[in-house]
């Protein structure tokens, strides 16, 4: 549920459905999100330009020369959620390698959680997690939560360019980096596996909020001859 | 038929497609994009006739040297920008913004540059020649969507014209002036409350400097350190233009029409709608101030925004 509902500036609606992040709140927020995308998509409600679902937000964006923050507020107020069929969520299976020239970031972590390579790929691996949202870049998706004995602040200096499919984890949250980007996650591995594919016209995120992502080894030969 | 196209002889510092952006994206992280400054993009299309939503040039501070092949057009550029007509006799004629040219083939356009602002916009009768992705025509380079590949323009590369044989359109020009005003009003942010009493009346008493470090994604500032007592991190959560967020080192970012739909640092305010347009063009080396309103003021200064946008639309004959 939908725990308080504010303004963010003059065209979007803030909903917020509590601080923590969890699988139980953040299926609240994916909820939400699943049912007004429909309702946007059937037209109605007006001037809605975008959704924003996170770990336990929501944001809707909307065109203030159609509409205003009291009318969509109200207009959310009345809609019955509860209506909402089942989610479709899916299992994705993401190949990883974790050779050096991949794994950036053995070294640091090794020394951080007093782990060697092995272990850390033990607990990382044989473990399914959920998405929790989508985004920053185009389809990076935020991913938990991790074996707790794995869990590791970001990088003091983030890199300045982390190279596309680099696999990372901080925290309690795994990711992937589908595009080159500056990011202080710390890197364990690459996927030759095209996560967000702008060609794919309807459908180009791989991994969606809700979905569930379960994570496996392959050498550097399958990478290398990895084809989708 | 042959092709109507410019060559590009000088590409300028970030020279792109643009128009109002794409939306209904976020949630996979692709963000607006679209013309910097609407109001300009919107008049530029209306000075040449064009519908309001068709693709133009956006080009900041330098703007590129363009050579017309294969055909006649006409084009208007908005803005505050300096440039040269260079006729095919090599007489050079001074360009003047918010007024429709014909150029010839084989003339060039020389936009040299902003002057007191960033963005200009150059619309040319019917539009440009390239497919909406996702249902809009902006170039988003950092995800590599939308036309030329998805990346700013380079040398030598073209800029393909919708135009295929030379249309005659009546000259149009209108007579505007564009605010320079640094006065930024905005919104109190969804944290607010996380900066210091003595922070909070700085945010809204000091200038803030605008850094080099001001690209189409946000704007960096420098001034008074803004104190956080709470926590300098969120939790990840959804952004929007105009957000103002302060990392931990204290110093604003406002966030602008390419940045990314998700982050983790404090909003202490939100710039409202009617000013969006003006604070995208103030340069790097402009101070500016915030100006605290309530929502039911930014609603209405945004209709006289909306209302000011109209009369310059209705006035252009």
């Amino acid at each position: 549920m939908i725990k308080n509902i504010s303004n963010l500036g003059d065209a979007s609606v803030y909903c917020d459905f509590g601080s923590e992040v969890s699988e139980k709140i953040n299926s609240e927020v994916i909820r939400y999100f699943n049912y007004l995308s429909k309702v946007v998509k059937e037209n109605k409600i007006q001037g809605i330009t975008n959704l924003s679902p996170s770990y336990n937000k929501l944001i809707i964006s909307f065109d203030l020369s159609v509409t205003n923050f009291s009318n969509v507020k109200n207009q959310i107020n009345n809609l019955e959620i509860k209506k909402v069929e089942k989610e479709i969520s899916k299992i994705v299976k993401i190949p990883v390698c974790c050779d050096e020239k991949y794994g950036l970031d053995f070294n640091r972590l090794a020394k951080k959680l007093k782990l060697t390579k092995e272990e850390i790929l033990k607990s990382y691996f044989n473990k399914e997690y959920f998405c929790y949202m989508t985004g920053f870049v185009a389809g990076m998706p935020f991913l938990g939560d991790l074996n707790e004995k794995i869990r590791c602040d970001r990088l003091e200096t983030p890199r300045v360019k982390v190279p596309e499919g680099s696999v990372g984890i901080t925290e309690q949250f795994a990711n992937i980096y589908t595009f080159a980007s500056p990011g202080g996650w710390n890197i364990i591995g690459n996927t030759p596996k095209k996560i967000f594919n702008k060609n794919n016209f309807n459908d180009p995120a791989l991994i969606k909020p809700g979905d569930k992502v379960i994570f496996y080894q392959i050498t550097n030969e399958e990478y290398l001859n990895w084809n989708d | 038929m042959t092709e109507v196209y410019f060559e590009i002889l000088r590409p300028g510092i970030n020279t792109t497609v643009q128009d109002f952006g794409r939306n209904h994206l976020y949630h996979i992280g692709i963000t607006v994009s679209g013309a910097m400054d609407l109001r300009n993009y919107k008049l530029a299309n209306a000075l040449v006739l064009n519908k309001k939503d068709e693709a133009s040039i956006e080009f900041a501070y330098q703007g590129p040297l363009l050579k017309l092949k294969n055909g006649k057009i006409t084009f208007a550029i908005t803005g505050d920008v300096a440039f040269n007509i260079i006729r095919n006799n090599s007489i050079v004629e001074e360009g003047k913004c918010y007024q429709s040219y014909i150029l010839e083939n084989g003339e060039k356009l020389d936009i040299l540059s902003t002057r007191k602002s960033v963005y200009g916009y150059l619309a040319i009768k019917d539009g440009l020649n390239y497919k909406k992705f996702w249902n809009s025509y902006s170039i988003n380079s950092k995800a590599n969507i939308g036309p030329n590949n998805g990346n700013k323009f380079s040398i030598n590369e073209k800029i393909f014209i919708k135009n295929h044989e030379s249309k005659h359109i009546p000259q149009k020009k209108i007579n505007f002036s564009d605010s320079t005003n640094n006065l930024i009003r905005v919104i109190k942010g969804s944290n607010f409350n996380y900066f210091s009493e003595d922070s909070q009346n700085k945010f809204f008493k000091e200038e803030y400097l605008i850094t080099n470090l001001t690209d189409r994604m946000g704007m960096r500032l420098k001034g008074s350190s803004l104190k956080n007592i709470k926590n300098t991190n969120i939790k990840s959560e959804g952004l929007i233009k105009g957000v103002v967020q302060v990392p931990a080192d204290g110093n604003p970012i406002i966030l602008l029409n390419d940045h990314g739909t998700i982050g983790g640092y404090p909003k202490i305010g939100v710039v409202i709608s009617a000013d969006l347009d003006r604070v995208t063009q103030l340069p790097p080396g402009a101070n500016i101030k915030f100006k605290e309103v309530t929502l039911e003021e930014a609603e209405n200064l945004f209709k006289e925004y909306l209302s000011e946008t109209r009369k310059y639309l209705n006035a252009i004959n």
